[in-house]
């Protein structure tokens, strides 16, 4: 990989951040500013705000991101396989088909422990 | 040898170009197609008065957002609710830099062809989570928390099958580069929409599930949670995270044009007037797709994700490779 390949993604980044960044600026000088302190609590319906949200929160959302990090590993190991299984011919399908397998074995055994469930 | 300043100077150049042409076509005309397709479903006229048939309107609604007021909650996390929309809308552009437009003589117009150029985009897709979750955590509202939760769950979820389907192309392809990829689709019957027809149907559920479109706009469904994880965001700063929406709805639908339907190739026309028209097909399907059917359940969500599509993602993966080596 060039860097030269990164100048132009940087490039892309600062210029974007830039092109973002510049209508917050617009507005900072543009945009009434009136100090009223209602405006400034935390909107709930119309009620008074009960507490923080900053509180305890369903397990489960947890649960699939733990799953997801097991997967998304195993993506990453599938990229260079992908492009380069060709050169090896039937030894590197069949080292894939096992490493798919054990992978499809564990969605099974969270499926089957109700690791997917939403309930 | 690499003349530095030379490709500085190309760079930007480029980089302009690019979010030119992506402000005039996708947010401006972008925008005002989903109000006039929402429009037409519905019966309705949608926004004609600004402009001619309403296309400045896009404009008129920026005009008036930047004169909003910027209202922090008190119980904010400050640093944190004022960075999470530049984090979105960033994120949603960043991945136009492998997304080839056309040919200009025999160069091909893309920002930079990287050889990993699927990968970075599958990188890229998956950055919006992290602002969107920075977003709905740091607002302290609850309904801003629980739509940015369910906004991670989501995405993370959609985003393995998302990657299985972009892994079948590059299979087929035999390249990660975006460039390649398209040169791999020769003729009508070659673009991989045919070859690949179970990774486009992945790629297309997925890629409105990562874009939290209807019907997978859980983490923003008006009737139960406000406005979800941007209900406590003003004005620009509520720009910023439509932004970087649109910007990456038009990417998924830049990126299923580059890997699926053949990029700019076609007859005739030239290349960059190709790559708009099927680029436009698949924004009017997910257009389509909105106006029309309702919202999905968390648990029917999750289920279509894990219990569905990534098996289908794996045994299609496997089946490609077969294919491929035997």
């Amino acid at each position: 990989m060039l860097l030269v390949d990164w100048l132009y993604v940087g490039v892309f980044l600062v210029v974007g951040l830039v092109m973002a960044a510049l209508p917050l600026a617009v507005v900072w000088a543009l945009a009434p500013r009136l100090a009223q302190p209602q405006k400034r609590t935390t909107y709930e319906s119309g009620v008074v705000p009960f507490g923080q949200a900053w509180a305890q929160f369903n397990v489960r959302y947890y649960l699939f991101s733990l799953v997801f990090v097991i997967f998304d590993v195993e993506v990453i190991y599938l990229y260079p396989w992908a492009i380069v299984f060709r050169q090896y011919g039937r030894y590197a399908f069949f080292v894939m088909l096992i490493f798919v397998g054990i992978l499809l074995l564990g969605l099974v055994h969270a499926w089957r422990k109700g690791a997917l469930e939403w309930t | 040898m690499v003349n530095w300043p030379l490709e500085i100077v190309r760079a930007v150049l480029l980089t302009v170009a690019v979010f030119t042409f992506m402000a005039v076509v996708g947010a401006m005309f972008g925008v005002l197609l989903e109000r006039k397709v929402g429009g037409w479903i519905q019966s309705r006229l949608g926004p004609k008065h600004v402009g001619p048939q309403g296309l400045l309107q896009t404009v008129a609604d920026t005009i008036k957002l930047l004169q909003k007021e910027h209202i922090e909650p008190r119980a904010a996390d400050r640093a944190i609710f004022n960075t999470a929309p530049l984090v979105v809308a960033v994120a949603g552009l960043m991945s136009w830099v492998v997304i080839p437009f056309g040919t200009l003589g025999d160069r091909v117009l893309v920002v930079r062809d990287l050889n990993i150029g699927v990968v970075f985009f599958a990188a890229m897709a998956s950055l919006t989570v992290v602002g969107i979750l920075a977003g709905g955590f740091a607002s302290n509202n609850k309904y801003a928390l629980l739509g940015g939760l369910r906004s991670a769950s989501q995405m993370i979820s959609y985003e393995l099958p998302l990657a299985m389907a972009l892994i079948a192309v590059a299979m087929e392809a035999g390249t990660l580069s975006t460039v390649g990829i398209v040169e791999a689709q020769a003729g009508w019957f070659g673009s991989f929409a045919f070859r690949q027809f179970p990774a486009f149907v992945i790629f297309l559920i997925a890629a409105t599930a990562e874009v939290n479109r209807v019907p997978f706009d859980l983490p923003e469904a008006e009737s139960e949670l406000v406005a979800g994880y941007f209900s406590e965001y003003t004005g620009m700063r509520f720009a910023l995270f439509q932004l970087g929406e649109y910007g990456e709805m038009f990417a998924m639908a830049a990126m299923a044009t580059t890997l699926f339907l053949g990029g700019w190739k076609g007859p005739v026309l030239p290349g960059v007037v190709w790559f708009l028209l099927k680029m436009y097909l698949i924004v009017f399907l997910l257009m389509w797709v909105r106006w029309t059917y309702p919202r999905y359940r968390l648990d029917q969500l999750l289920n279509l994700s894990w219990k569905v599509l990534l098996p289908a993602g794996l045994v299609w993966i496997l089946i490609t490779g077969y294919r491929v080596t035997f």
